[in-house]
């Protein structure tokens, strides 16, 4: 399944490597601000819904 | 107009360290390079239109932020922005006050300096010209990195980041001016380019510089 | 036919980003895997780089993101700075991380497909400047938005960079070519392409370049749509403060 990379599996691999986890790395930061920013928004807004 | 650059200069001159304290770093800074780089005069002709361009770049931008940042402080510059003056202007004399305190005294000591690094005896007259028209784009941009920076707090190290990428362009033809100039190649193309650098820098920056105070000063 | 303008609104900006989001990172996620797999496992070697030519697929594209996304930010700077609509502000701020970690890829695997072709890691060849330019700018413009506490200064001022900044950086690009002609090949992607590059690499190179637009597309929306949470509620706890 694999292909033949020859001489050069370490760059073309790495190059694939380095990639996808700079793309996941965004992603996931993304992710783990918007999960945070929403619950503090949440908290906040309940909290407003409760006073008034 | 002129009023704010007579006290701009007066300012500079009586509380020292304008005029000094940069010419003190372009003098130091090539010091240090043989230091790193080792004595052989021939590396060193070699790279001294680098050097030079690079030293004289760095020396503009150390006093980049005190050219808006004290009359932010004592609110001369809210006084300034409520009088008839526009704030382009502001911003335009604040830039040719900053270039003739840091920009004009080094072109001046550029040749000694170019000296010291042995610089070949073609180089000297192309690095003053590239100098006297490339510093002017150095004192616009930088007005304008400092415009947008005044309202930081210990803006100093983002002054830098902002500005030091838009210095690529004027540093590129500066130093390649020099170099060619230093080699007998033809040298004459980079420096036009450098005075349209220059020339565009003075057009655009002085009116993007003020934009940028209103939106501080709001 | 709804304006495009109505998207100005936050409440309408959220409910259609929240509709289309789920598209755009689908979509995104289907170019992406289809265009790399056919790319990695299914496309010749190139008779003169080898298997290097593979490295393309994530080379160009990111490469043409990273520029589109600059460009975008302009875009919405220039909207901010006419029309005053606050998402357009925070589309710019949400685009500039995510087109700096395509400059990143860019410049990465750039170094690793020069390493074997040119035999060297890094070459001061303008493209490969300009892109580490690009990268500093992208740097100072994240900095300048997290040195601000107004929001509104902060949406301000990056907006005057950006402008200025595009200027500088065009005018750079051409001065590092004037600089040193470099041994970067020319463009991949050009009206003439038959010269260029062959059908085998072109369509899984066509598929993974619409992967990374969705994708930059999905990511803006995500995180435009974060920011708008961040500003509410930033201005509900100053709220809360001032009672």
């Amino acid at each position: 399944m694999m292909p033949d990379l020859g001489t050069y599996a370490v760059p073309v691999l790495s190059s694939y490597g380095v990639s996808l986890i700079l793309l996941f790395a965004v992603i996931a930061a993304s992710i783990w601000k918007a999960r945070r920013i929403r619950a503090r928004l949440e908290q906040v807004e309940s909290r407003r819904d409760r006073t008034t | 107009m002129i009023g704010l650059l007579k006290r701009d200069l007066t300012l500079a001159i009586r509380a020292g360290g304008g005029f000094g304290l940069s010419l003190a770093f372009f003098l130091i800074f090539t010091t240090l390079v043989p230091f790193g780089v080792g004595p052989q005069t021939a590396i060193l002709s070699d790279i001294a239109p680098g050097i030079l361009w690079l030293g004289a770049l760095l020396a503009c931008l150390l006093s980049l932020d005190r050219i808006f940042q004290l009359d932010w402080e004592d609110g001369t510059l809210d006084l300034i922005a409520t009088s008839p003056v526009p704030l382009e202007g502001l911003a335009a004399m604040k830039a040719l006050a900053h270039w003739i305190t840091t920009g004009l005294p080094l072109v001046l000591v550029s040749p000694v300096l170019g000296l010291l690094l042995n610089l070949p005896g073609p180089g000297y007259l192309w690095l003053m010209a590239s100098l006297v028209l490339g510093t002017p784009a150095l004192s616009a941009i930088g007005a304008f990195g400092a415009a947008l920076t005044v309202g930081v707090k210990r803006g100093g190290l983002l002054l830098s980041l902002l500005v030091l990428p838009l210095y690529v362009p004027t540093l590129i033809f500066g130093a390649l001016t020099v170099a060619r100039g230093a080699t007998g190649q033809d040298a004459l193309t980079p420096l036009i380019l450098v005075g349209g650098i220059t020339l565009g820098s003075l057009a655009i920056l002085p009116f993007a510089a003020a934009s940028a105070l209103r939106v501080n000063l709001r | 036919m709804a304006s495009f303008w109505e998207y100005a609104n936050p409440r309408k900006f959220m409910a259609t980003s929240a509709f289309l989001l789920p598209w755009t990172a689908g979509i995104a996620g289907l170019c992406l895997v289809t265009g790399l797999v056919w790319g990695f496992f299914f496309t010749p070697d190139d008779f003169r780089q080898g298997s290097t030519v593979k490295i393309i697929y994530v080379h160009v594209p990111s490469a043409i993101m990273a520029v589109n996304a600059w460009l975008m930010m302009l875009v919405a700077s220039l909207i901010w700075v006419i029309r005053r609509h606050h998402v357009s502000a925070l589309a710019a701020k949400a685009a500039a991380p995510v087109g700096m970690v395509f400059t990143v890829i860019a410049l990465a695997t750039g170094a690793l497909w020069g390493q074997p072709m040119w035999g060297t890691w890094w070459e001061w060849d303008p493209r490969l400047t300009s892109f580490l330019i690009l990268f500093l700018f992208y740097l100072g413009y994240m900095a300048l938005w997290e040195a601000i506490d107004n929001p509104d200064s902060a949406a301000d001022l990056t907006a005057v960079l950006c402008l200025v900044g595009s200027v500088f950086a065009i005018i750079s690009r051409y001065a590092l070519v004037f600089w040193n002609q470099g041994l970067h090949q020319g463009a991949t992607l050009s009206l003439d392409r038959e010269q260029n590059i062959a059908n085998v690499f072109w369509y899984p190179l066509v598929i993974t370049l619409a992967g990374f637009g969705f994708l930059f597309l999905a990511l803006v929306l995500y995180r435009t749509q974060t920011e708008i949470r961040a500003r509410r509620l930033k201005a509900l706890i100053a709220q809360e403060r001032m009672a």
